[in-house]
């Protein structure tokens, strides 16, 4: 094995780390929201609500049961089918959005609907209202809940970044390549890449047990 | 006031409440008895509606519970309630639990709030339990924190939905304590219960409900002593003979009995 040419591609390298936090933290964080969003008005009980209950169900479904793959490349294909140009960043920050918007809303979903019908009760008697309810009481409560599945989906979203490479958005695979071709050490290159992402992920990772220690810490008598 | 008038619920066929009139008057304390599934527990839930009933209407101070969510909040106001279940906020601590509705109500300024969570502490014997949390807790002492946090609203009427169904028999002691001092502080309440001698001790008037009406009521004495109806008679004699056992020592369980 031979990494001496690791120098000269530090800042290629560098780069292309960069690319990749900033696609996955895009996902991450306007996933999350709107995760957080569709996630609350899926569990809406009110009758005018319930077109927009469909649409989201339907987007959700949609985008839970077709690969992340095949969807960048509707739309990396799609659009320009349609007389629409964007660039592929945006096609990419697009798609990894609304997938990890999908997902995230089926875990704060199943979150807000395992909270006990008790405690709706006691806030509603308590004379709060619903958004109170929910922003104060039932919310702060799934978090707790959804806090390490949510970290757990954050950790595969970071690493299925590297789809993106296959529609030329240039974060690490797609760097790694190119690496690779210059300097024809494809094992190394892709040892390389694989640290880059262990870098992100693992302590990402770490974080679940500290979460769930804190999580838990008033649970004990 | 509150008053029930021909108050009728269904629960999809099932017709829970078949008419149920009821006053419950400024100051008094009234305790509803009946076998599970009479309807009792729907009954009192329909009073600050977390059921909506489906015929007749329910005055709370001469004004009718329902229509608007503004209306049902207005009446809510004056109606505090304690759960079978407790239902604390697990994720806040006890100050946090018992000042959370009435910051978000704005009932108090923040001094006076402070001074009424240590005064309501005090009165159900846990300043010392200010800053834990719910599940750190024994069931008693969360009971006796959820009626706290259902005080500091200031409500003119309390609702107690079996406040000791759930709690371990050592325990219970401890939660009628608070709700009894709550009687002799004049406080009208409405309470569901299967603790027989407190509702006679405490009650000031004794409702018995069967299948979704009311089969007879009256002062507790009336009522434990010489029950009018046969259904209150064979249900008081089943319970009763339940609380002998208990104190002879004898439980039986799934047939089995056991002699100690």
């Amino acid at each position: 094995m031979d990494f001496s040419w690791v120098p000269a591609y530090t800042g290629l390298f560098l780069k292309a780390f960069g690319m990749t936090l900033r696609l996955g933290a895009i996902a991450v964080f306007f996933g999350t929201v709107l995760g957080l969003v569709v996630g609350i008005l899926s569990t809406t009980k009110n009758r005018i609500l319930k077109p927009i209950r469909v649409i989201l169900k339907v987007y959700v479904e949609l985008l839970r049961g077709c690969p992340l793959l095949i969807q960048l490349f509707m739309v990396y294909f799609g659009f320009p089918y349609m007389g629409i140009n964007i660039d592929i960043s945006l096609t990419t920050f697009l798609v990894f959005t609304l997938y990890s918007g999908a997902y995230i809303a089926e875990i704060v979903r199943s979150g807000i609907e395992s909270i006990s019908v008790g405690q709706w009760e006691a806030g509603y008697s308590l004379d709060l209202n619903y958004m109170q309810i929910m922003f104060r009481i039932i919310l702060p409560q799934t978090i707790k809940l959804a806090l390490s599945s949510l970290v757990g989906f954050y950790i595969g979203m970071i690493k299925d970044t590297s789809l993106a490479s296959i529609i030329g958005y240039s974060e690490l695979v797609r760097n790694g390549q190119s690496i690779m071709n210059q300097t024809g050490r494809p094992f190394e290159t892709y040892i390389m890449v694989g640290v880059c992402y262990f870098i992100i992920c693992y302590p990402l990772s770490k974080l679940v047990p500290v979460i769930e220690r804190k999580a838990a810490r008033y649970d004990r008598a | 006031m509150i008053e029930l008038k021909n108050v009728h619920k269904n629960f999809g066929k099932l017709e829970v409440l078949k008419g149920v009139d009821l006053t419950v008057k400024e100051g008094e304390v009234v305790a509803i008895i009946g076998p599970s599934g009479s309807g009792k527990s729907t009954m009192l839930r329909s009073i600050n509606h977390l059921e909506t009933i489906d015929g007749g209407e329910i005055l709370i101070d001469g004004k009718v519970m329902g229509g608007s969510a503004k209306q049902i909040k207005e009446a809510r106001l004056n109606l505090g309630m304690v759960f079978q279940q407790f239902n604390l906020f697990p994720h806040l601590t006890v100050h946090d639990n018992i000042a959370l509705a009435p910051k978000l109500n704005h009932r108090f300024e923040k001094e006076e709030l402070e001074k009424t969570i240590d005064e309501l502490l005090t009165k159900v014997g846990l300043l010392d339990k200010k800053n834990n949390y719910p599940p750190q807790l024994s069931g008693g002492q969360q009971q006796r924190i959820a009626i706290a946090r259902a005080l500091a609203m200031k409500p003119k009427y309390m609702l107690f939905d079996e406040p000791t169904s759930a709690l371990d028999p050592e325990l219970i002691g401890e939660v009628l304590r608070v709700i009894r001092q709550l009687a002799d502080d004049g406080m009208t309440m409405v309470i569901v219960t299967h603790e027989m001698s407190f509702a006679r001790d405490i009650a000031d008037r004794v409702i018995m409900i069967d299948g979704g009406v009311i089969i007879e009521e009256g002062p507790p004495r009336q009522i434990f002593s010489s029950p009018k109806n046969e259904r209150t008679k064979t249900f008081l004699k089943s319970i009763l003979e339940r609380e002998e056992s208990v104190k002879e020592g004898l439980f039986t369980t799934a047939g089995i009995e056991i002699e100690e």
